[in-house]
């Protein structure tokens, strides 16, 4: 399935300020074998006096962007074309949740996809006690652990609603959890914090989802901004596999992958500052249109 | 013969089984090392041993030595706890321990460039991935970036300590920002002050060479393969920081600007200073804060103290860190479990100075191991990155908790085990401490020490090894670890030859002719900093005074309701001071303005100026308890005068004519003259009540010259002429004005092609209009305006050269 993106993120700034510095991660990924980029442009308004682009730790485009003089107003602007290949629903591999320690402690590496980096604590996503608890009620005695997985995006899914109004872009996964709402973000930190609770390696990924869905079928959740779901390492045999608790579903044939990292500390699209901490408003507009039908 | 100290002094000294200690050896023979500094010492009297000391404690006040504690209080300071006692080892062992944390360095450095490079002792199973994965000091950004100048480690610390069986151990490595030379110089001249004969000081090795060296390297560094002139700079995390006053030391010692996050930007990928006159490269940065803080956009995006854009410089190249960012992760505990290992992998041989014997839990043998030994182990988190005696509240030591309330060790082990380390619960060497139990009772005991090496790569990339350092001190007998937390104290140490020792300086090649180092860049900050301390003093000064003339005139009419007492009081209210109090509130905030700004211009400042500053801020605290209003207030107002007179005389008298000292005056004279403007505008304006003229010629301390110039008349007239016009009086806006213009002149690219700049464009026409008015054409209102004008003025100063 091809899609045609376009995405504009524009950030006014209240006391507008010399030398502005971002770092964004808005260009879809190119993954062998599920995900293809046909073509891919950020444009930047106005033109900053500094652009480098680069590849992160995680493997992810980065585009850093510095502005020497003052900057009201910032326009990131993505045009792509991705296509996204079929990939069928993975058959369980896995081994029983309880034997996956074991394989994990096996990965003798760090390289960026090792599962390592994604079992402890990070930026935005620390050990929290109550998700834990509610991850292990979750999941049945014996299961593997890519039905761990599935399990508990599934609970998740149930146990909070979709609330655009309820969280901020910093609202901690425990406060989701507790209020029982947020948006796929917080579905996504909060289901990261469960299977780290459970010894799962799991971290964030930042995409999109089509915006219309095909005949019949319901609009998905966060289709009309940038999406979030969640990878899981369950095992060495199957690897990374992909699972959006905000729509409960595997991460299929809608969704097109931006950036991966172990929460949205290492994915955020826009991450800057400004030399004097000035309020910034911000507002987003996406466009996912498929070309296949 | 051996030595017969004084009995008195070392009656106490009773050696413990099972413990080395650095006086005597295992056969209870006193160290040769020490023998003749003992006989030295024990032939002082006890009122020369205290007068002595207290000759080293007054040298640490006087030179401003403190300790800042952590608190909310920004300026909490408590006195530097030196033990007066020195630590003496022989230069021999020193150069075997030296030997062995060169070995231990390389080592270090090779483990860093691997795990920021291919990664091998992970694959290769090592280093558990798990481990480095989890600990916060490995940050990912920077791997794969290669360090300029080749090395990740420029400057290290190592904590060491002697085994019962006499061999050193270390306890901990110091990797990411280590602290603590600057107090080692310190506690030196400290002591130097209690031994100042020819011995011991002749045999005693001198610590400069290794500052020498480590100068040279950083300019070599700062320099890099381009060969261009780049500057080199301390980066501290400011004045809130627990040894930021080591920072200011050492910066001041070393010759080398101190900065903040705020003081850097960084622009196609270089790193510059924002100083007075534009950005200027850097190419070396000794940073001394966190390194995850160091830059928000790439690393913690929490940091307030951080520079956006400084990986992207290191990552290109440009700039040297000393130490690479992200080295803080061979501190933490665990990897003293793999490091042995680890040396016989990457070097072929056993480390020659062992380390404190640590086990990480996360596997299955080791935790096994830690539990069946828990009472003789500590047992606390794998990636705590301070000493093993630095024990957090969730620690177990000998088999117990220490104020945690979980059910069993084993169970702690089993479900936390990757987590946590178990490390030997050491024996330290005791070495002589003074003891003071009051009423003459003064007598020398063993205490547990540990020591603090320093060591720095030269401009070759060689280690060097500052020859002494500092000991801690414990405050109790216990030799476990246990008795070196906080509150011990800290001792000099000396490296000691048999015969005197080759004297070496900061700069070991003698300067051939006169070349005076440049008084170096002002980052824009400090200038900041230095202009409003100029204007906050002259501000703190005008209010005194205002205060001063309201208490005198109370006194004489004892009428609050007098028309000059409201007039002051209005006056003084506009400016948030209120006079119900007779040391007002707002004053005594003042002052801590001007301390605070002092405070963060330290590096660039007076010891005695400091401490100016400190006597003003507690006399008047001090006297804001006691003090009545009328006579009473008056006379206290004259004391702070005194008081703040003298600051400003320590200023102007000895303070070195570079451009922060510009920028202070600056701050001074532009404040003085808004001052007049307003005080003219009030105390001299038509309809002002009668007797209001002579506050203004009181307040402006020009009584006695206005005597002198008008005789007995007394109006409107004959003070303008003489506060705002008359250009010999330094109490007059015209000579402020004058000043300000000159100051101008002095300041970097005070000219623009060829034109004056703004700042001074703004100021010639109001000194050009004073120049020439007759004071009927400085009406009231022509004084409100100047106020704007003066307002313009320090606008222009802040916009051309404060940012």
């Amino acid at each position: 399935m091809r899609y045609d993106i376009h995405l504009s993120i524009d950030y006014t700034y209240a006391a507008p300020s010399d030398h502005l510095r971002n770092l964004v991660r808005l260009l879809p990924a190119e993954l062998p074998g599920r995900q293809r980029v046909w073509s891919r442009k950020l444009t930047v308004t106005p033109t900053p006096d500094e652009r480098r682009d680069t590849i992160d730790f995680f493997g992810n485009a980065m585009t850093s962007v510095v502005w020497h003089g003052p900057v009201a107003e910032a326009i990131f602007e993505l045009s792509a074309r991705v296509e996204r290949l079929a990939v069928g629903d993975p058959l369980d591999l896995s081994p029983p949740l309880a034997d996956l320690g074991a394989e994990v402690t096996g990965e003798m590496t760090l390289a960026p996809a090792s599962p390592h980096h994604f079992l402890g604590a990070s930026p935005r996503v620390v050990p929290c006690a109550e998700i834990t608890a509610f991850a292990r009620a979750a999941v049945p005695r014996g299961i593997s652990a890519y039905g761990a997985v599935t399990a508990l995006g599934h609970a998740l899914h149930h146990h909070m609603s979709f609330d655009a109004e309820a969280t901020t872009v910093d609202t901690p996964p425990r406060e989701a959890f507790v209020q029982r709402r947020g948006v796929c973000q917080d579905f996504t930190h909060v289901m990261i914090a469960g299977l780290r609770g459970l010894g799962i390696p799991a971290g964030y990924v930042s995409g999109f989802l089509r915006t219309f869905p095909p005949p019949g079928a319901p609009r998905l959740e966060g289709a009309d901004a940038m999406h979030a779901w969640v990878r899981a390492w369950v095992g060495r045999e199957m690897g990374w596999i992909e699972f959006d608790p905000t729509n409960d579903q595997g991460a299929g044939l809608d969704y097109i992958s931006v950036a991966v990292g172990r929460d949205y500390d290492d994915v955020a699209p826009v991450r800057g500052a400004l030399r004097s901490a000035g309020s910034a408003e911000t507002s987003q507009a996406v466009d996912v249109l498929p070309l296949d039908s | 013969m051996t030595a017969s100290p004084a009995p008195d002094l070392f009656s106490a000294y009773r050696l413990r089984e099972g413990v080395a200690d650095e006086l005597f050896d295992a056969q209870g023979q006193m160290r040769p090392v020490w023998r003749r500094f003992v006989e030295r010492f024990a032939k002082l009297s006890p009122e020369e041993v205290t007068t002595r000391f207290e000759r080293a404690d007054q040298y640490l006040r006087d030179a401003g030595v403190f300790f800042r504690q952590y608190s909310n209080e920004p300026l909490t300071e408590r006195a530097w706890p030196l033990s007066h006692i020195p630590v003496i080892l022989h230069e021999k062992e020193w150069e075997e321990i030296c030997a062995g944390l060169t070995q231990r360095a390389d080592l270090l450095e090779a483990v860093l460039a691997d795990l920021y490079g291919p990664g091998r002792l992970v694959s290769e199973g090592h280093l558990p991935a798990e481990l480095i994965a989890g600990s916060k000091q490995w940050l990912r950004p920077m791997v794969g970036v290669s360090p300029r100048g080749g090395h990740y480690l420029h400057v290290l610390a190592f904590e060491i300590g002697r085994s019962p069986d006499g061999r050193w151990f270390v306890l901990g490595d110091r990797t990411n920002a280590p602290s603590g030379a600057g107090f080692a110089l310190e506690n030196r001249m400290a002591t130097g002050r209690i031994f100042p004969e020819r011995f011991p000081r002749a045999h005693i090795h001198r610590l400069a060479g290794y500052f020498g060296a480590f100068r040279a390297a950083m300019e070599r560094l700062a320099q890099g393969a381009s060969g261009r002139e780049r500057a080199a700079a301390i980066l501290t995390p400011g004045p809130s920081n627990d040894t930021y006053y080591e920072h200011t030391y050492i910066a001041r010692y070393l010759g080398l600007p101190l900065l903040e996050g705020e003081d850097l930007l960084v622009q196609d990928a270089q790193a510059m200073v924002r100083t007075i006159e534009g950005p200027q490269p850097l190419g070396v940065l000794w940073r001394r804060i966190d390194a995850a803080f160091a830059d928000p956009v790439e690393l913690d995006a929490t940091s307030r103290i951080g520079t956006p854009g400084l990986v992207e410089a290191v990552r290109a190249g440009n700039l040297a860190m000393v130490n690479a960012l992200g080295s803080g992760v061979l501190e933490m505990r665990a990897m003293l479990a793999f490091l042995p290992r680890v040396s016989e992998v990457l070097s072929g041989g056993p480390l020659k100075l062992p380390n404190i014997a640590t086990w990480w839990c996360g596997g299955a043998a080791e935790r096994a191991y830690v539990r069946e030994n828990a009472e003789r182990m500590m047992i606390g988190s794998a990636y705590a990155c301070d000493l093993p005696f630095d024990l957090g509240a969730t620690t177990a030591l000998g088999g117990a908790f220490r104020g945690s309330a979980r059910a069993s060790i084993a169970e702690w082990l089993e479900a936390e085990g990757n987590m946590l380390v178990g490390q030997e619960a050491v024996t330290l060497s005791t070495t002589p401490a003074w003891v003071e139990s009051g009423a003459g009772q003064n007598r020398i005991e063993p205490r547990p020490m540990t020591v603090r090496v320093f060591a720095a790569r030269d401009a070759h990339g060689r280690w060097v090894f500052m020859k002494g350092g500092y000991a801690r001190i414990g405050r109790s007998g216990d030799t476990t670890a246990l008795a070196m937390q906080r509150g011990g104290a800290v001792a000099d140490v000396w490296v000691v030859g048999d015969r005197p020792v080759r004297q070496e300086t900061l700069f070991p090649k003698p300067i051939r002719g006169v070349r005076r180092a440049s008084p170096g860049i002002l980052p824009a900050r400090a200038a900041d900093n230095l202009f409003w301390l100029g204007r906050y003093v002259e501000r703190t000064e005008d209010a005194i005074r205002l205060i001063r003339a309201y208490h005198l005139r109370l006194a004489a009419t004892d009428n609050i309701d007098d028309a000059r007492l409201r007039l002051l009081r209005s006056f003084l209210a506009d400016y948030g001071i209120d006079l119900a109090r007779p040391v007002p509130q707002a004053l005594i905030e003042r002052i801590e303005a001007a301390r605070l700004c002092a405070s963060k211009v330290r590096d660039r400042f007076s010891t005695d100026g400091w401490s100016a500053l400190a006597d003003l801020a507690k006399t008047a605290r001090q006297m804001s308890q006691t003090a009545r209003p009328g006579d009473d207030a008056a006379r206290a107002m004259s004391v702070l005068l005194r008081k703040i007179t003298g600051f400003s005389g320590l200023v102007h008298e000895n303070m070195y004519r570079f451009s922060g000292w510009t920028f202070l005056s600056f701050g001074r004279a532009l404040e003085r003259a808004d001052a007049l403007s307003a005080l003219l505008a009030t105390f001299a304006d038509p309809k002002a009540p009668t007797g209001t003229l002579d506050i203004a010629i009181e307040v402006a301390d020009s009584v006695i010259t206005h005597q002198r110039r008008y005789r007995m008349e007394r109006s409107r007239e004959t003070v303008v002429d003489l506060l705002a016009l008359d250009g010999d009086n330094p109490r007059s806006l015209l000579f402020q004005i004058a000043k300000l213009r000159a100051l101008a002149a002095d300041l970097p690219n005070a000219r623009d092609k060829g034109r004056l700049a703004a700042l001074s464009r703004a100021i010639v026409p109001v000194e050009s209009l004073l120049s020439v008015a007759s004071p009927d054409e400085i009406p009231t209102a022509r004084l409100h305006e100047m106020r704007g004008e003066i307002a313009e003025i320090s606008d222009l100063v802040s916009r051309s050269y404060l940012r």
